[in-house]
């Protein structure tokens, strides 16, 4: 065991698939010397050699297409895009190709691909650099979208992404990047993508969040009266999702809350909400609440802090759930 | 290391310097604007390191007489669009340094009342379109500002000749959206001027290591039929006289070009860079081309041994101190100017106030139980 950051527990996930795994190619600018825009590929080529942590130009489409081109000849590639923003420009590889192959080819072909992305706000950067739009490829059938925020599920979500035989876009919170360190095993180990988490216990209201935003709803929760129990689902796989854990809770305390940075209008907030009033119906004591980012593009950091969910906004979502 | 860090790039540059001499005011007013620039990107890297700028903050110095040598071969309402080291351009073209400081202060007196930053300098009425954050994708951009310039005069009958300047880095070679836009401009024979600022770094990553053929970047434009030319980034002078000739002929003919600067950065790529890609000798190599001191010793030498002389070193002093104070005036405006309030949040997403945007009527309230 090892106390890791979240940039340490990815870094080692990494090191132990490049280590143990021939065919595990990492591709991205800047992830050799640098160590990638946030240090995360760091002595990973001086370790495994620059053949095998390709530094590229920038070129998103042409990163995520050799990426692509390397999956379909059945190697394991592991492409770092630098922020959520800059996948604009490699979209149509992953959503008109990646996400699409096995179908295309009836199996024939496959694309055993992870897309590592830095994701969401509380950095202090701008638009494009602060973005959440896990909705947008969730949407894409044929893709895997993953957003853990701890460093103990990093890295094991991370070694199933990586050994998946199909895309998954690995989502890593900037926010909890370095914000603290946990014990994680050094040897390997795998969690389930598909499989939520449940942080904490409570028979009153669920709480579903993921990404950075577990921390503010750890928070809001703490501020809650003593005789208030929450249950606080870490939902780590955004698609497919774990809709059993969140029945099951729904279904014990009739009460819910979706909180995450996105924009709300079509957001994964809407999904998950449409689908526990198709399964929790009956179950239900209050209308499913959301508490989201806005329907704007994401601000500078002035009011960066107004946009995402702070404690106090998931708390009031909290008590109007509550009271209803 | 399985990597070594590269060598400085060879920077051998065609001599064809062959238009107007640059005039002493010119001369004079290029070194204030570039010492300017330069006085603006040391007081913002101590805002950046004081927390008063967030994100991400990529400095200009050691570029200087690219966006000065070239912007002053502009006309007025000739369109600029650059990437996102972009304050050089912005204080080039004349937006005021209050308005660009506190635009990264995230200020509401910024020249985008704060929603831009660093990366996004955007001053219409100066003819700058931006400040793009994404690399490369800047440069179709510059051809449509082109394109309407072109249309609006041949088939709107409106305006005069005009031509639009599109700056990128050797980064965005790598990008294919370039490519789209050099071959659009020949079809379309649009006057839009690629501006490669070449440092020689896309991020930590040589030139060598980034880009094919990196020694002829002039041939990927030649390839779509647009002239390409390779100057010498560092001496504003020389990049002037041979810049204007490039202008003045797309202008005319209304063609696109695309010249190859040989430029150089100091400082690292952003603010948080550890420069790990290069050595402290290299940086000072350049720092003895520097392009301010070059051009003040130019002015400076007495014209009987080669030089213009037009400036004391008293002259120099004076407008290094003017500058400085003007500087800090506009870290004291950023500084004091107000805050945005969170009512900015919801404003400037759309023409008319969407339903759903505003934090105060719905979304910190929630779902209200109409039998409370």
């Amino acid at each position: 065991m090892t106390q890791r950051t979240l940039v340490g527990a990815i870094n080692n996930a990494l090191d132990i698939a490049l280590e143990t795994d021939p065919e595990v190619v990492i591709l991205g600018e800047d992830v050799g010397i640098n160590g990638g825009v946030f240090r995360v590929t760091e002595g990973l080529a001086a370790k495994h050699g620059r053949h095998r942590v390709q530094n590229t130009p920038l070129d998103e489409s042409g990163i995520m297409g050799a990426a692509i081109g390397l999956a379909m000849a059945g190697m394991k590639a592991v492409p770092e895009i630098q922020f959520e923003g800059f996948l604009g420009p490699a979209y149509d590889q992953l959503v008109n190709h990646a996400a699409r192959f096995r179908t295309r080819t009836r199996s024939a072909i496959t694309i055993p691909l992870t897309v590592r992305v830095p994701v969401g706000g509380g950095i202090h950067a701008p638009e494009l650099h602060s973005d959440s739009p896990e909705a947008i490829y969730a949407h894409h059938p044929g893709l895997k979208v993953v957003m853990p925020c701890t460093p103990y599920d990093a890295k094991g979500l991370l070694l199933s992404a990586i050994n998946d035989p199909d895309p998954v876009v690995f989502f890593e919170p900037k926010r909890a990047y370095r914000s603290f360190k946990e014990e994680v095993p050094d040897e390997a180990y795998t969690i389930p993508i598909g499989e939520a988490k449940v942080v904490s216990d409570g028979d009153d209201l669920t709480v579903v969040t993921w990404g950075a935003s577990v921390f503010q709803c750890l928070e809001a929760i703490d501020n809650q009266p003593d005789d208030v129990n929450i249950e606080l689902i870490d939902l780590r796989t955004i698609y497919p999702y774990d809709l059993d854990t969140i029945a099951e809770s729904v279904e014990k305390t009739g009460r819910c809350v979706i909180v995450h940075e996105a924009p709300r209008t079509a957001g994964m907030g809407a999904e998950i909400s449409a689908a526990i009033q198709e399964r929790c119906f009956l179950h239900l004591e209050a209308p499913v609440q959301r508490v989201t980012g806005f329907d704007t593009v994401m601000p500078y950091y002035k009011l960066e802090l107004e946009y995402l969910p702070d404690a106090e906004r998931i708390g009031k979502g909290i008590s109007e759930c509550l009271a209803y | 290391m399985s990597q070594t860090i590269s060598e400085p790039t060879e920077r051998a540059v065609q001599d064809q310097s062959n238009g107007p001499r640059m005039s002493d005011d010119q001369a004079l007013e290029a070194l204030r604007t570039m010492q300017l620039i330069r006085e603006f990107e040391s007081r913002t890297m101590q805002a950046y390191q004081r927390a008063k700028i967030g994100g991400f903050c990529h400095i200009y110095t050691g570029q200087e007489a690219c966006a000065v040598g070239t912007i002053m071969s502009l006309e007025k309402t000739d369109p600029v669009v650059t990437a996102y080291r972009d304050h050089g351009h912005a204080l080039a073209r004349g937006m005021h340094p209050s308005a660009c400081m506190a635009e990264m202060f995230g200020k509401l007196a910024g020249c985008a009342k704060g929603k831009g930053g660093s990366m996004h300098m955007f001053d219409r009425p100066n003819h700058l379109y931006g400040g793009h954050g994404i690399v490369g994708a800047q440069t179709p951009l510059g051809l449509g500002l082109a394109f309407a310039c072109r249309y609006q005069l041949d088939v709107m009958g409106s305006g005069e000749k005009r031509v639009a300047l599109c700056y990128l880095g050797d980064g965005a070679l790598g990008q294919g959206a370039f490519y789209e836009a050099l071959n659009l401009a020949t079809l379309f024979s649009t006057p839009v001027i690629y501006v490669l600022e070449n440092n020689g770094y896309s991020m930590g990553t040589a030139l060598k290591r980034h880009a094919a053929n990196a020694d002829r970047l002039v041939d990927r434009a030649e390839a779509f039929g647009v002239r390409g030319v390779e100057m010498d980034g560092l001496d504003v002078m020389s990049l002037y006289e041979q810049f204007r000739p490039v202008v003045d002929d797309c202008r005319e003919r209304q063609v696109p070009a695309f010249v190859d600067l040989k430029t150089y950065r100091y400082q690292g790529h952003s603010m948080s860079d550890p420069q790990k890609y290069r050595t402290k000798d290299e940086v000072e190599q350049y720092k003895e081309k520097d392009s301010i001191a070059r051009l003040a010793s130019q002015l400076m030498t007495p014209k009987d041994d080669g030089g213009r002389g037009i400036l004391s070193e008293d002259d120099w002093s004076a407008m290094q101190k003017e500058i400085k104070d003007l500087v800090k005036e506009a870290m004291d405006f950023a500084e004091e100017a107000e805050a945005p309030g969170e009512s900015e949040l919801t404003t400037d997403v759309y023409a008319n106030p969407q339903p759903n945007l505003s934090p105060q009527s719905v979304y910190g309230h929630g779902v209200k139980n109409p039998l409370l």
